[in-house]
């Protein structure tokens, strides 16, 4: 990158490089855009998995890797709250755990 | 009569329609608003709400509604002459497809982004809305079982399309990982993937695949057909990125490729249309033209799928409200396009009018075999491409495009059987495999039980497709008149065709219930009658909602 910024800027090349990228653009919106909704829902409901595991333990669900996810539920909070009610649970399942 | 003559007078008509019409119907009656804020900002969530530039958002509407529905019916309505299908392509698309599918982009995007499903129970009210949804599933139970038909044919009659049909399943999930795991650019993997799919298109005629016409007990369109529903139910299982995403991709880039190869074919060659202009002697056993003819050709001229896609995911990506003119109605132009070059290959692609008579022996006959007969034989003439190559190139395009919607509308038939899952309470049917199968033994049933054991006569099942997708698009119209009526402007311009649609579909409907008796194929009557009743209840609907929104709207002047 650095070399670049010594080199004289060829007008042309700059336009080439320009329109490549706009294709570039373009193609990754075409094939994209029209699953995007389907893919990060696909996505949503991995991850919701993960927190089932991450917060298994808190709901009476013996976890192996407590330990581990323990370390995990800080990071998630902010996900907490979100999750409980697209799981249907109006208020948080937990006891000594409100978010809302 | 030349066909680059027809080819223009039907370009003219359709830019006409597009520069005059639809400026008409953007400014005048939806007054379309560049300051609107349309759901794409409103609710913008970089998942399902994305304002998408325009151009983007036509490739995506255009590759979505255009499969191979438009090439399949205009292929199978030329039986009755070269004119009344022309006309019903370039005035269907002007008149009708253009109008439904601008409107339902307008109609979605001033109502939140709310599906054409959600409006009708909205707008019209609530027994619409469960009409609506019994509509859905007849579309896809046939459109599924009807595409199994047409690709088991062509496997039967283009035996040199076979490796590169199912090849191209393997580029795609190749194509698929390479661009989900970030191994290669995008342009790189699109000229790639196009290069597979040609390179395996070359290599089809040398290794034929044909399969016997006898397998055991069953034809050998029937295990063509069992295979293709057992890929489906595969395919529509798979996470969308795995299959569906590059399928459709590539079916895309090959879609803008065909019509380019076609129309350049019948630059160069410019063949003279073989075929009557209205055919004087139709084989025994076709039904009248009028109304047959609108609900033969469905795609192409109207078609309810498009209010679908229209409002399904287009209106959640409209960037500006006034980019549904260009991407709603030149999205029906573009369709109305392929219907064109459809009807062109059917009846120009053929030497004398003996040949043509001879594809076109009785009703359902010819169809997409004459599409893919005709279409090499002038892409053979005139680009001198070997015709058995031309024929496969065709071949790929029509049983690709008839595979995704396969898969398509099996994973939204999975849906609907879910939903019902949910609604009444059977959690069995709630999981994946028990729905699919649902699915699957749904639609194998119409497959077989409409035309016999063999599975060779689903294809009398097209008009009543036809006749269900015109039901789909006229609940749409719908919707769009009901708005207008509220908003006191022109309600004529979507009224006239919503009841030239219902008139159409129940005579051609009441003609088919006869056809069917006298055959005394009584799981079609049975069918016939579920389409009829829906067909008589839409109407009727139309009629008290727009009696109910008029006075509504007279009480209010009080």
């Amino acid at each position: 990158m650095h070399d670049d910024h010594d080199k004289p800027h060829d007008p042309r090349l700059e336009r080439i490089r320009a329109w490549l990228s706009q294709a570039r653009f373009f193609a990754e919106e075409v094939y994209s855009s029209r699953y995007r909704g389907a893919i990060a829902r696909a996505r949503r409901d991995e991850d919701d998995l993960f927190m089932l595991l991450v917060f298994s333990e808190m709901m009476g669900v013996p976890n192996p890797a407590a330990y581990y996810t323990l370390e995990l539920q800080p990071l998630l909070l902010e996900r907490f709250h979100d999750w409980h009610k697209r799981m249907g649970m109006e208020r948080s399942p937990l006891d000594h755990f409100k978010c809302c | 009569m030349s066909a680059i003559v027809l080819l223009i007078l039907g370009l003219g008509g359709m830019a006409a329609g597009y520069f005059l019409y639809s400026r008409f119907i953007a400014t005048k009656i939806y007054r379309l608003d560049p300051d609107f804020k349309t759901p794409a900002h409103e609710y913008e969530d970089g998942v399902d709400f994305v304002p998408t530039n325009r151009f983007i958002l036509w490739g995506h509407h255009f590759t979505s509604v255009a499969g191979a529905a438009p090439i399949v019916g205009p292929a199978i309505a030329v039986i009755w002459g070269w004119l009344p299908a022309f006309l019903w392509v370039v005035l269907g698309t002007i008149f009708f497809a253009g109008v439904h599918d601008f409107g339902a982009i307008w109609a979605s995007v001033r109502n939140k982004a709310k599906s054409v499903g959600a409006l009708t129970g909205d707008v019209v009210g609530k027994r619409a809305r469960s009409i609506f949804m019994i509509v859905i599933f007849l579309v896809l139970l046939m459109v599924n079982a009807v595409f199994a038909v047409v690709i088991a044919g062509l496997m039967m009659n283009f035996s040199t399309a076979v490796v590169p049909v199912w090849g191209a399943i393997l580029v795609a999930l190749i194509i698929g990982q390479l661009i989900y795991r970030r191994i290669l650019s995008l342009p790189v993997v699109s000229i790639l993937g196009v290069i597979a799919l040609y390179v395996l298109i070359f290599i089809g005629p040398a290794v034929p695949v044909q399969m016997p016409a006898e397998v055991g007990a069953l034809s050998g369109n029937a295990v063509w057909i069992l295979i293709l529903f057992g890929y489906a139910a595969i395919a529509s299982l798979l996470p969308v990125w795995v299959l569906l995403q590059p399928r459709d991709y590539i079916n895309g880039l090959q879609l803008f490729i065909g019509l380019i190869v076609l129309y350049g074919s019948i630059l160069f060659l410019n063949p003279t249309l073989v075929a009557p202009a209205i055919n004087p002697d139709v084989p025994a056993g076709t039904p009248s033209m009028i109304p047959l003819l609108f609900v033969t050709i469905a795609c192409g001229a109207i078609s309810g799928f498009h209010g679908l896609v229209s409002s399904g995911t287009t209106s959640k990506q409209l960037n500006k409200e006034t980019d549904a003119r260009f991407v709603g109605y030149f999205g029906a132009v573009g369709e109305g396009m392929l219907a064109l070059a459809a009807i062109l290959a059917a009846t120009a692609g053929f030497a004398t009018f003996a040949d043509w008579q001879a594809m076109y022996t009785a009703f359902g006959q010819g169809g997409v075999n004459a599409f893919v007969e005709g279409g090499a034989y002038m892409i053979h003439n005139g680009l001198g491409l070997n015709e058995v190559t031309a024929a496969t190139l065709l071949t790929v395009m029509a049983a690709l495009f008839a595979g995704t919607t396969m898969d398509t509308g099996l994973r939204l038939q999975r849906y609907i059987f879910q939903e019902w899952g949910e609604i009444y309470n059977q959690p069995w049917m709630k999981k994946n495999a028990p729905a699919t199968l649902l699915a699957v033994g749904s639609c194998l049933l119409l497959a077989f039980g409409a035309g016999g054991a063999d599975g060779t006569g689903g294809m009398i099942i097209w008009p009543l497709f036809g006749t269900t997708n015109q039901l789909l698009a006229g609940l749409t119209l719908l919707v769009i008149t009901v708005m207008l009526v509220r908003l006191r402007r022109p309600m004529w311009y979507t009224l006239v065709p919503l009841c030239f649609l219902l008139v159409m579909t129940i005579a051609a409907l009441l003609i088919q219930l006869r056809a069917f008796f006298e055959q005394g194929n009584y799981f079609l009557l049975f069918l016939d009658i579920v389409v009829l009743i829906a067909a008589i209840l839409v109407a009727m609907e139309c009629a008290s909602a727009l009696k109910r929104s008029r006075e509504e709207m007279a009480e209010q002047q009080e």
